[in-house]
C-alpha cells in the first residue's frame, strides 16, 4: 500500500524536476554559443520546406501499388492496393487505399488524414461488416498489412512534425544529395531520428535511414525510378524498405499515376470508404 | 421480391455502360464439433456445412453510380433451418455532390462497441449463421445521406421486414424448446411484415470524438418469444414482433492508446419502455510482447433495464477480452472474451482466431463455452453446447 502511495508522488516529483530542467535549458538556450548548430537546423528545415513547396499544387492523384513482402528466408507475399491522395489545403494530405489482394481483405480500405498539430486521424473499413473502425494513434508504430512499412511511414511528412538538421552533401548512386537528419517531435514515434538523402536537383528523397528509440539502425528506404508528372511533380516507381533487425524487406512498385482526377474532400470521408471499392 | 423490379429497371437505364465490372465471391466449408450431446435427443454432436457468397460490382464511367450484388446460400448437413439463402445485397448507389442515394437491398452498420450493437437496428440478425448475433440479413431500403461539414445525416425508409432466423430442431446453440419459424410469426402491426419502418442517424467527428444519434420507428428486430405448439403438438416458442420507437446514442473517444466507447438506447414499445447501454474501452499496446504484434485489452459493461425479461443474455454483465494482432504476413489474429453475469452464474467464453493460408485461402477457428446453473437463466439451454468450429474460406 505504501508503495502505491509513494510511487506516483515520487514520479510526480521526478517529472517536476524534469520540467524545471527543461525550463532552465529553454531559458539558457539563446545565451549558449551553441548557436553554431542553428544554421544547420535552419538549412535542414529550409530543405524540408523546399521539398514540400516543390510538390505543392498537385491537387490529387490516383495510383496502383503492388507490395511484395519478402521474409528473411526469401519467401514472398503479395499485396495489391489502389490509392488516392488529396493535397491538403491547410491540414496535411489525405490518403485512401483500397485492397485488391490478398483476397480475404479485398475491399478493405484504409483512410488517413495527416494532421500537422497532432496525431493523424486514421480509419479502417471492413467490408464484411460494413464497419468503419477508427485506428488508435498508438498503432502508428505497427506494421501496415504485415509489411515493413508502419502506419507512420505512410503519413505525409509535414515539416512541422520534425526537428531538422542539415548534415552534409553526399552522392547517392552518383546523384548529388543533401544529407538531412530529422527527429520526430511525436514522442510516441518508433524513431529517434531519420536520416534522409535528398536529390539536390529534384528535391526528392532517394534514401531514408530510420533509427529506433535506442539509436540503432532499424530500416532503410530506397526510392528509385522517379518519373515526372504534369511537367513538375516527381513520383518514385520503386520503393524498397529493408528491416535490418528482422532481415525482412518490402518492395513497393507504383504504377498508373493519374493526376488531377475528379476527386474532392467528399471522397476522403470515413463515410465514403465503403464506396471506394 | 416484387419491390426489386423497379430497382432492376432503374439499373438497366442508369448503368448502360459500366466502366468497371467484376464478379467475385467466396466458398466456405465449416466443421462443427460439440463437447456434449444436446439437451434434445434429435440434436447432433457434429455438423458440416458449405456456404457460397457470389458478389458483383459495377460502376458507371463517371464514378457516380454503382450497383452491388451479394448473394448467399448455405447447405447444412444437420439443420434444415440453417440450410438457407439470402439476398445480402442488391443495391444501387448514386453519389452526388454532398449527398448519396441508395435503393434496393443493403446492409448498414451502426455502433462502436465490441460485445453487442444496441444502436444497430436497420438489419435483422441472421442468428442461425452465428450465435454472436453479428451476421445480418439483407434489408430492403430507400436511403439518402447528406454529407456536410457539420456531420452526416442518413435517412432510411424500410418497406419490408425480415424475420429473424433461428436454428431448427436438429440444430445446436438454440433454446429448448426451439423457436418455430415454420409457423406464421405474430405481429403487433396489422400490416405485418409490410409495415413501413423508418430510421435516421446523425454522425459527427470532432477531433478525437465520434458522436452518433439515431432514431428508429417500426417493427422491432428482436421478437418476444411466446409459448406455442408446433404442427406435431410439441411445445415451441413463436416469435412475436412488436412496434418499437428507439432513440440511440453512440460515442467513441480515440486517444493515444485508449478507445472509450458507449452505446445507449431508450426503447418505447406498447405499454413498456426500457433502456440499455454498453460502455467500455479498448487499450492497444503495440509491441508489448516484443516484435511487431499488438495486444489489445477490452472491457465492457452491458446493461438492460428489462433484466430477465430481455431477449439477450446481457442484462448486467461484464465483458473482459484480449485481442492479439500478429501483424505478420498471414495476418494472424486472435480475440478471446469472457462475459460474466454479475447477478447469476452465467458465463460465456469465446475464442476467435484467423489466419491466411495463401493468396486465396483463409482459415478461422471459433470456440464457445457456456455455463449456467439456474433454469431461468438465458444461457441455461446452451449449457451443453460448448463447441468448436473450423472454417476454411476460399476466395475466387
Amino acid at each position: 500500500m505504501s508503495r502505491g502511495v509513494s510511487g506516483p508522488s515520487a514520479r510526480r516529483r521526478g517529472s517536476r524536476a524534469v520540467n524545471a530542467l527543461t525550463l532552465a535549458l529553454a531559458v539558457c538556450a539563446p545565451l549558449v554559443p551553441a548557436a553554431a548548430a542553428s544554421p544547420d537546423a535552419a538549412r535542414g528545415l529550409a530543405i524540408a520546406r523546399e521539398m514540400k513547396a516543390r510538390d505543392r499544387g498537385f491537387g490529387n492523384f490516383t495510383a496502383t501499388m503492388t507490395m511484395r513482402l519478402i521474409d528473411a528466408g526469401g519467401g514472398e507475399r503479395l499485396r495489391q492496393l489502389r490509392t488516392r491522395t488529396l493535397e491538403g489545403a491547410e491540414g496535411g494530405d489525405k490518403l485512401l487505399a483500397v485492397f485488391d489482394a490478398p483476397a480475404d481483405v479485398r475491399g478493405t480500405a484504409f483512410l488517413s488524414h495527416t494532421r500537422r498539430d497532432r496525431a493523424d486521424d486514421q480509419w479502417l473499413y471492413l467490408p464484411a461488416l460494413k464497419r468503419v473502425k477508427r485506428i488508435v494513434p498508438a498503432n502508428r508504430t505497427s506494421p501496415f498489412m504485415g509489411s515493413e512499412f508502419s502506419y507512420e511511414d505512410l503519413a505525409s511528412a509535414e515539416p512541422e512534425k520534425f526537428r531538422h538538421a542539415y548534415l552534409d552533401d553526399e552522392a547517392v548512386e552518383g546523384t548529388p544529395s543533401f544529407v538531412v537528419e530529422r527527429a520526430p517531435l511525436d514522442d510516441e514515434s518508433a524513431y529517434s531520428r531519420e536520416r534522409l538523402w535528398i536529390d539536390q536537383a529534384r528535391y526528392v528523397p532517394l534514401k531514408i535511414e530510420y533509427y529506433d528509440r535506442r539509436g540503432a539502425k532499424l530500416k532503410t528506404l530506397v526510392a528509385r525510378e522517379y518519373r515526372q508528372y504534369l511537367g513538375r511533380y516527381w513520383r518514385a516507381t520503386e520503393v524498397r524498405m529493408d528491416n535490418h533487425q528482422s532481415g525482412k524487406s518490402t518492395l513497393l512498385r507504383w504504377s498508373e499515376f493519374r493526376f488531377r482526377q475528379p476527386l474532392n474532400e467528399q471522397d476522403f470521408l470515413p463515410a465514403s470508404m465503403a464506396r471506394a471499392r | 421480391m416484387r419491390a426489386l423490379v423497379p430497382v432492376a429497371v432503374l439499373l438497366a437505364i442508369a448503368l448502360p455502360a459500366a466502366a468497371r465490372e467484376e464478379w467475385r465471391g467466396r466458398l466456405a466449408a465449416e466443421f462443427w464439433g460439440f463437447a456434449h450431446s444436446g439437451l434434445d435427443p434429435v440434436q447432433h454432436r457434429g455438423d458440416a456445412s458449405l456456404a457460397v457468397q457470389p458478389e458483383y460490382l459495377a460502376r458507371s464511367r463517371d464514378g457516380h453510380q454503382s450497383l452491388t450484388f451479394a448473394g448467399f446460400y448455405r447447405w447444412d448437413q444437420r439443420d434444415r433451418q440453417r440450410t438457407h439463402g439470402d439476398l445480402r445485397e442488391l443495391l444501387w448507389l448514386y453519389a452526388g455532390q454532398g449527398y448519396e442515394l441508395r435503393a434496393g437491398i443493403g446492409k448498414v452498420f451502426w455502433g462502436v462497441t465490441e460485445t453487442q450493437h444496441l444502436v444497430d437496428v436497420v438489419n435483422q440478425i441472421d442468428l442461425v449463421e452465428n450465435p454472436d448475433r453479428k451476421e445480418r440479413l439483407g434489408q430492403p431500403m430507400l436511403g439518402a445521406t447528406l454529407l456536410t461539414g457539420s456531420g452526416n445525416l442518413e435517412f432510411y425508409l424500410l418497406p419490408y421486414f425480415r424475420e429473424r432466423t433461428f436454428p431448427g430442431a436438429e440444430g445446436r446453440l438454440r433454446s429448448v424448446p426451439r423457436v418455430d419459424t415454420g409457423q406464421a410469426a405474430r405481429y403487433e402491426s396489422p400490416r405485418g411484415a409490410r409495415h413501413l419502418d423508418a430510421a435516421a442517424r446523425w454522425t459527427r467527428t470532432l477531433g478525437a470524438w465520434d458522436l452518433g444519434l439515431s432514431y428508429f420507428r417500426g417493427t422491432d428486430r428482436e421478437p418476444r418469444l411466446a409459448p406455442g405448439l408446433d404442427a406435431g403438438g410439441q411445445p415451441v416458442l413463436v416469435p412475436d414482433y412488436r412496434q418499437l420507437r428507439q432513440l440511440g446514442v453512440e460515442t467513441q473517444a480515440t486517444l493515444e492508446r485508449w478507445q472509450w466507447k458507449l452505446e445507449a438506447v431508450r426503447r418505447a414499445e406498447r405499454g413498456a419502455s426500457s433502456h440499455a447501454a454498453t460502455a467500455g474501452f479498448e487499450i492497444t499496446l503495440p509491441g508489448l510482447l516484443g516484435g511487431p504484434s499488438d495486444l489489445g485489452l477490452l472491457a465492457e459493461y452491458l446493461y438492460d433495464s428489462r433484466g430477465r425479461a430481455a431477449f439477450t443474455p446481457y442484462q448486467d454483465d461484464a465483458m473482459l477480452g484480449l485481442r492479439w494482432t500478429a501483424n505478420d504476413g498471414p495476418g494472424t489474429q486472435l480475440l478471446a472474451t469472457i462475459v460474466i453475469d454479475r447477478r447469476s452464474s452465467e458465463r460465456a467464453f469465446s475464442l476467435e482466431a484467423s489466419r491466411r493460408l495463401g493468396a486465396n485461402l483463409a482459415a478461422s477457428l471459433e470456440a464457445r463455452a457456456f455455463s449456467a446453473r439456474a433454469p431461468d437463466e438465458f444461457l441455461y439451454s446452451l449449457r451443453r453446447d460448448d463447441t468448436a468450429q473450423l472454417k476454411l474460406t476460399y476466395y475466387f
